[in-house]
């Protein structure tokens, strides 16, 4: 971005280079998780598949990082922020740490992520950071296919046999608890709307509702009630599962200080 | 990746059953000597069929083993450009394993069969996957020497008499030409980086030279089906050949890194304008070959696993496909489009 | 229980104004995931714009035992080629 572009965004202080770390830890964090699959999945295409996704994903963890290193002006570069923070400062949503599981497990989680990005960076794209508007743009093109790729599958699964249709139940009833962070706004994405930094999270919350509800109909699956602990993962309080995710992550960066790779 | 020698057992080619057969045969090695491709629905010995199908599944089955190894650092590796290099490279591994497996298709054997046999044991893959990747530096190694040995070995596949193997071999040696520089790139940032980069990087060639030379097969008075499969124009140089050509273009690449080769022996020998390794101790290759390496359990218990876990998702991708058959595309197709 | 997926064939227009050409075959249990298979596995490094799948066992080939017949009789129809006509330097555009 051009300096005379970036004296031009709206005064937001701590809270801009804090909320564009939220989008980029989320898609580290979940990039991170698809790693895991790569080499074990259901079928040697499936694991391509996974493979490109986790390579879109931190694609534009880079691009975001970058990013809210030059904003937060601090020198902090990709790496550092990826590699040298601990847990409480990660701000990712809750629902990207959660462990892989089966193949089940991962196609929910991916497909209520994936909905909720593609709905997102759309908003994005008109954010008043110019910026962060471009990097949206092009994360909303690998987004449409994410979602065309966990939707067709979670479809599958839910109306494939009734084991799978059991097995993909399950993972929605364990996983749904995570969504409501998603879509509902704290006082950060508030500041952030205020700014036409970010979107409104009503009109995010409205879009992804009806595209997960059409989905699941057709996955032949069951909305689970919404009995919801507030996570607060977009604000460095985490399950158990980021800190371990992150000490296999970090482990190099934390035991050789300093060098290069 | 990664093809070796691997055809040092199994069925000696058999002789033609019939006066016919023996006809058709010289004919089918006119065709080879013209240096035609030969096709898969075109007319060939059965032992040119089982030969094909054996290294072509041989190859297939290392490129799906040799994705652990390296998958083994994709969450730890140490920046985030090295890691979506990484992931690229092993995902590429699989692409070569898909290619490879359809080639072998064409040839009247199904995927499923096999990988049946890869995870009954009853199967090879390239020895090399059965060593552990213990340090960061092993990606390096692995890709300098393991990535460079399989070149030297695949590009003469490119020429394959066979069609489908030939083709799927020019894609992958396209696809490849960064897999050997991104690994020679991690060991030299290693070999400049601290001492205990260096140590690493020491470390990791330590471990990973021998096994790599041993990767190109016995040595050629060892090697059965040399001959036959170069009359087929399967292969086209010898095991000692390509052997030989690796050690010479890789010493002066060690040596560039300032780090030393773990043979004592190693000389320039001026007259044959060759490097001369030590012996290759070949008990070793044999009893990791036999299955007593290091990671052979590892490797296809991981596999094992894997099959095993996927099945209840390849079974319901199938039941979804027979319940929509009558809608194209099935419903999800709708939801995409939807977007 | 069936696991295994049917086979596909794979075509890939490289860019816009030129045809489709075979590059290779799949696996996928249904016709939106051989697409999707296709776009993974054959479009890695932008070789293409647009994708064709087809089901393996759609496709009806020739027989090479047939290749004689079939090809043969076309090697003596050289008047079908524009070099089998001599026309004098001096006429032009033609």
């Amino acid at each position: 971005m051009s300096a005379a572009a970036e004296s031009a965004l709206p005064a937001a202080g701590e809270d801009h280079p804090r909320y564009v770390l939220r989008l980029a830890d989320t898609s580290l964090v979940l990039g991170q998780r698809l790693c895991e699959w790569v080499g074990h999945a259901p079928a040697l295409e499936e694991d391509l598949a996974l493979g490109n996704i986790a390579l879109d994903l931190i694609g534009q963890a880079r691009l975001l990082l970058a990013h809210a290193g030059r904003i937060e002006g601090r020198g902090r570069e990709e790496d550092q922020l990826a590699f040298l923070r601990d847990a409480p400062e990660f701000y990712n949503v809750a629902l990207a740490e959660q462990p892989n599981g089966d193949f089940g497990a991962t196609i929910v989680r991916q497909a209520l992520l994936d909905a909720w990005q593609l709905e997102l960076y759309h908003s994005l794209t008109a954010s008043a950071d110019e910026r962060l508007a471009e990097i949206a743009a092009k994360a909303l093109k690998e987004c449409r296919y994410h979602w065309r790729f966990s939707c067709g599958w979670l479809v599958r699964l839910g109306d494939g046999t009734a084991e799978s249709h059991a097995r993909a139940q399950e993972a929605l009833e364990a996983l749904w608890r995570f969504t409501e962070e998603l879509i509902t706004p704290d006082a950060l994405d508030v500041r952030m709307a205020s700014l036409g930094i970010a979107p409104p999270l009503a009109v995010v919350r409205a879009r992804w509702e009806a595209r997960i509800a059409a989905a699941l109909k057709e996955a032949t699956l069951r909305q689970p009630s919404s009995h919801h602990y507030p996570w607060h993962g977009k604000s460095g309080v985490h399950t158990e599962h980021l800190g371990h995710l992150l000490g296999q992550m970090q482990h190099l960066q934390r035991t050789y200080p300093g060098v290069t790779w | 990746m990664y093809t070796q020698a691997l055809d040092s057992s199994g069925a000696e080619p058999r002789s033609p059953a019939s006066a016919g057969d023996a006809e058709r045969e010289r004919r089918f090695q006119e065709r080879i000597d013209r240096d035609e491709k030969i096709e898969p629905k075109d007319w060939m010995p059965e032992a040119y069929r089982q030969t094909l199908i054996r290294q072509i599944a041989q190859h297939a089955h290392s490129e799906i083993v040799g994705m652990l190894p390296e998958g083994n650092w994709i969450t730890r590796a140490p920046t985030l450009r090295r890691k979506v290099v990484l992931i690229a490279k092993v995902q590429d591994e699989g692409g070569h394993g898909m290619y490879l497996y359809s080639a072998a298709e064409t040839l009247g054997v199904s995927r499923g069969e096999l990988i049946e046999q890869l995870l009954a044991g009853r199967a090879k893959y390239s020895s090399i996957f059965n060593y552990p990747t213990l340090t960061w530096a092993d990606i390096g190694a692995i890709g300098w020497l393991v990535d460079g040995a399989a070149i030297m070995n695949q590009i003469p596949l490119c020429r394959c008499s066979y069609g489908p193997y030939a083709r799927a071999m020019v894609r992958i040696c396209k696809e490849e030409s960064f897999h050997q520089r991104q690994g020679y790139e991690i060991m030299l940032t290693l070999a400049r980086g601290t001492g205990a980069q260096r140590e690493m990087a020491q470390d990791a060639l330590n471990r990973w030279w021998w096994p790599s030379l041993m990767m190109f097969g016995p040595s050629d008075t060892e090697s059965v089906h040399t001959a036959q499969s170069m009359r087929w124009k399967i292969k086209r140089f010898s095991n000692d050949e390509l052997r030989q050509r690796f050690i010479d273009v890789t010493v002066p690449q060690a040596q560039f890194l300032d780090l030393s080769l773990p043979d004592p022996a190693l000389r320039w020998d001026e007259a044959a304008q060759h490097f001369i390794t030590g012996p290759i101790d070949w008990s070793e290759f044999q009893t990791v070959l036999k299955g007593h390496g290091p990671c052979n359990r590892e490797r296809l218990g991981a596999r094992r696993a894997a099959h095993e876990a996927g099945r209840w998702v390849r079974e319901a991708a199938a039941a979804y496909a027979d319940k929509h058959r009558d809608r194209a595309g099935g419903g999800a197709e709708r939801y995409a489009q939807a977007i | 229980m069936n696991e295994d997926w049917a086979l596909y064939e794979v075509f890939i227009r490289a860019r816009s104004g030129l045809e489709h050409k075979h590059v290779g075959s799949l696996h996928a249990a249904d016709a939106r995931m051989a697409l999707e298979h296709a776009r993974d596995t054959y479009t890695r490094r932008q070789e293409g714009v647009s994708i064709w799948v087809v089901r393996s066992s759609e496709i009806i080939a020739s027989d090479p035992e047939e290749a004689e017949a079939l090809f043969e009789p076309a090697r003596d129809k050289v008047y079908r080629h524009p070099t089998f006509y001599s026309i004098p330097d001096d006429v032009k555009n033609i």
